[in-house]
């Protein structure tokens, strides 16, 4: 059953796994990719600086892991306090 | 076979495709008009999503944008992409669950405000036509430069293709169509990034490519191009001028207001659930980021393959692409000096040792202006590709053009037909009048759209940082508000809105028309530019919505309740 307070624990865990995302999100772009980019520089691998690399390749795949593990948490999430459709 | 008989061919059986889509789908109501009936596939959703969203700008303008600027034009990459993470976590679940048509639909319902409905139409109208502008410009530059067909009878046909699927099939013919295109134009950008991989690099994934070794010389690539880029005098490809903080403030606007553009925003209404939605931002993301990382590899084969054959080449000996792109005006050569050879190096370094050896050399100023937008459509052809290729990549920059085109297109005519008539202005009209609405606004803004086509603003580039903006300073956070915080009220989010939208035009407005000259970091506030201003806009409207709902009356108790049954996928019936 959908009851109020099974809804309001899931939306506390939903906000907690939010945040935990978007710390990562921020934390790829903002900071590893512009403002860490130029110490990251220092480290190479193969023709990369690491820095350089975050910002055009490694932070759109780590966007794309980010929503690919939101779609599954939430999805066991929603069955977990019962709230998922159908 | 010629490159311009395959562009020919290949366009040609493209739009044949698309049209045979769109007959296929016709729209039979207004939910079909609207939202494609809401039953599409997430993965068709995510390839959908994935064309709607990357437009002419992401096909031809990114990678010319980061051949120039090197780590900087990173910001594009980042803010494109990252916009989706915002999209999918905050906004598109629920806004699914919400489960209405369009923006200004959730945003005067939540806020029960025809007021705020108003300026969200307003802001949904301008930043679709601003947007539409810079996609006939495209549109444009393919067809006189492949086709060599005039550009008004150029941007005819685009329109005129355009106009049939969009009139006749509303959302359900553009949803298919867009996957169709999606298809065409992320074979056109990988087919021709592969080849001049595996050429430079010996490397056939463009994106590892980008960190190999060139197989001439034996230098890393990025490191050559380093090299090749400060000995004619330009900041080191790998490395950044502008300051962070602007840097910061570019790719935080960027990212906003992609999450609050709403012709990407509508597309999470046509998925049948509210885990589809989250599935299709999925989708959508992953099919986005292969044509995003392959962009910059895309942008520094471009650039040292362009400082390898054009510099000091002979004038007279220069390739036929050349030329044929010097016709479009978007390519231009001047010998300064009169010697017959093109020299393209950054006269305006100003580093004294650099400048004596550019005299030394005989340099007396840059012969070469090029148009950043023309570098992925000669790239194939500066690297002496298979003509079929040619013809692919304009093929592709159209699909991408009008696939952007049709989605906003529909945007303009849904808040016509309605968020303006439907939800204003003749609340009891049936719906099939409604749909004859939304068919003439949609024909009508197709007309507008090719007449920006054929009469291409100047500024396009400069309205753009509007689109964005607007988007960021305005629907981002009335939305998240809406969602995340149940008490906001109608005059926080409209006192918000308003605020966020006149700082952000007046600034962009003031720098990129009013006094150009100061445009630069000097007069900048906080060193933020024009491009990055919608991130302040953001926290203006955040700070000002917070204060005035303190001072104003408590959102009603029901939409409150709305409110907590949108943060829950499930439909609650009783209320306890």
């Amino acid at each position: 059953m959908a009851t109020p307070e099974n809804r309001r624990a899931h939306w506390r865990a939903n906000l907690r796994i939010l945040a935990t995302l978007l710390f990562i999100w921020a934390f790829v772009s903002f900071g590893c990719s512009i403002f860490l980019a130029d110490a990251l520089d220092q480290i190479r691998f193969g023709g990369f600086k690491l820095g350089f690399w975050m910002g055009q390749q490694g932070s759109i795949y780590v966007f794309v892991g980010i929503i690919a593990y939101y779609v599954w948490r939430m999805n066991k999430l929603d069955r977990q306090y019962d709230v998922h459709e159908d | 076979m010629s490159a311009q008989v395959w562009t020919y061919l290949i366009v040609a059986l493209s739009f044949t495709l698309y049209l045979y889509i769109a007959y296929r789908s016709r729209a039979g109501s207004t939910k079909d008009f609207y939202v494609s009936g809401g039953g599409v596939k997430p993965i068709h959703n995510g390839m959908a999503t994935a064309a709607d969203w990357m437009s002419a700008a992401s096909f031809m303008g990114m990678a010319g944008i980061i051949s120039f600027q090197g780590r900087d034009g990173g910001v594009y990459l980042m803010g494109w992409t990252g916009g989706y993470v915002l999209l999918a976590l905050l906004l598109a679940p629920y806004l699914r669950k919400f489960g209405k048509f369009t923006v200004p639909d959730f945003v005067g319902d939540r806020y029960y405000s025809q007021t705020a409905r108003m300026v969200a139409v307003l802001c949904a109208i301008i930043v679709s036509f601003t947007y539409v502008a810079g996609q006939m410009r495209g549109v444009g530059i393919v067809f006189s430069r492949f086709l060599e067909v005039d550009v008004t009878t150029g941007v005819m046909i685009g329109t005129g293709v355009v106009f049939i699927y969009a009139v006749l099939g509303g959302m359900k013919g553009i949803t298919y169509t867009q996957v169709a295109q999606y298809c065409v134009l992320i074979f056109a950008y990988m087919v021709p990034a592969i080849f001049i991989s595996i050429m430079l690099t010996g490397n056939a994934v463009p994106q590892l490519g980008l960190g190999s070794e060139v197989k001439e010389g034996g230098a890393y690539m990025l490191d050559l191009l380093d090299t090749l880029s400060t000995d004619l005098g330009f900041h080191a490809y790998t490395s950044g001028v502008r300051p962070v903080w602007d840097v910061a403030a570019i790719t935080c606007a960027l990212m906003v207001g992609t999450a609050g553009l709403p012709h990407v925003i509508v597309r999470f209404y046509t998925v049948p659930s509210v885990a589809g939605a989250r599935m299709s931002a999925f989708w959508a993301l992953l099919f986005i980021a292969i044509l995003y990382t392959t962009a910059p590899a895309v942008a520094a084969f471009a650039r040292a393959n362009l400082l390898q054959t054009v510099n000091n080449a002979t004038y007279s000996e220069v390739p036929d692409w050349f030329s044929k792109w010097e016709e479009t005006g978007l390519l231009s050569f001047e010998d300064k000096n009169g010697d017959g050879r093109i020299q393209y190096y950054n006269d305006s370094n100003p580093d004294t040792d650099f400048q004596a050896m550019a005299a030394a050399k005989g340099w007396e100023g840059n012969e070469l202006t090029i148009d950043r937008d023309i570098i992925v459509l000669a790239n194939p052809e500066i690297a002496q590709l298979p003509n079929w290729v040619i013809g692919l990549v304009a093929a592709g920059c159209l699909a991408a053009a009008l696939s952007t085109a049709a989605g906003l297109l529909l945007v303009i005519s849904t808040a016509f037909a309605h968020d303006l008539v439907k939800r204003c202005l003749k609340p009891d009209i049936s719906e099939k009048a409604e749909l004859v609405y939304a068919r003439v606004a949609a024909g009508g803004a197709v007309v507008v759209a090719a007449y920006f086509g054929i009469h291409p603003p100047d500024y396009v580039a400069a309205v753009v940082a509007f689109a964005f903006g607007l988007a960021a300073a305005s629907f981002f956070p009335a939305i998240l508000m809406g969602i995340f915080q149940k008490k906001m009220n109608r005059e926080g989010a409209v006192s918000g809105m308003i605020v966020g939208i006149v700082f952000t035009l007046a600034y962009i407005i003031y720098f990129k028309f009013v006094t150009p000259e100061h445009n630069n970091p000097d007069h900048w506030l906080f060193g933020i530019s024009p491009e990055g201003i919608g991130t302040i806009g953001m926290l203006l409207n955040f700070i000002v919505a917070q204060i005035v709902v303190r001072f104003t009356p408590e959102t009603p108790l029901e939409v409150q309740q709305e409110v907590e049954q949108i943060r829950v996928p499930r439909q609650i019936t009783h209320e306890s």
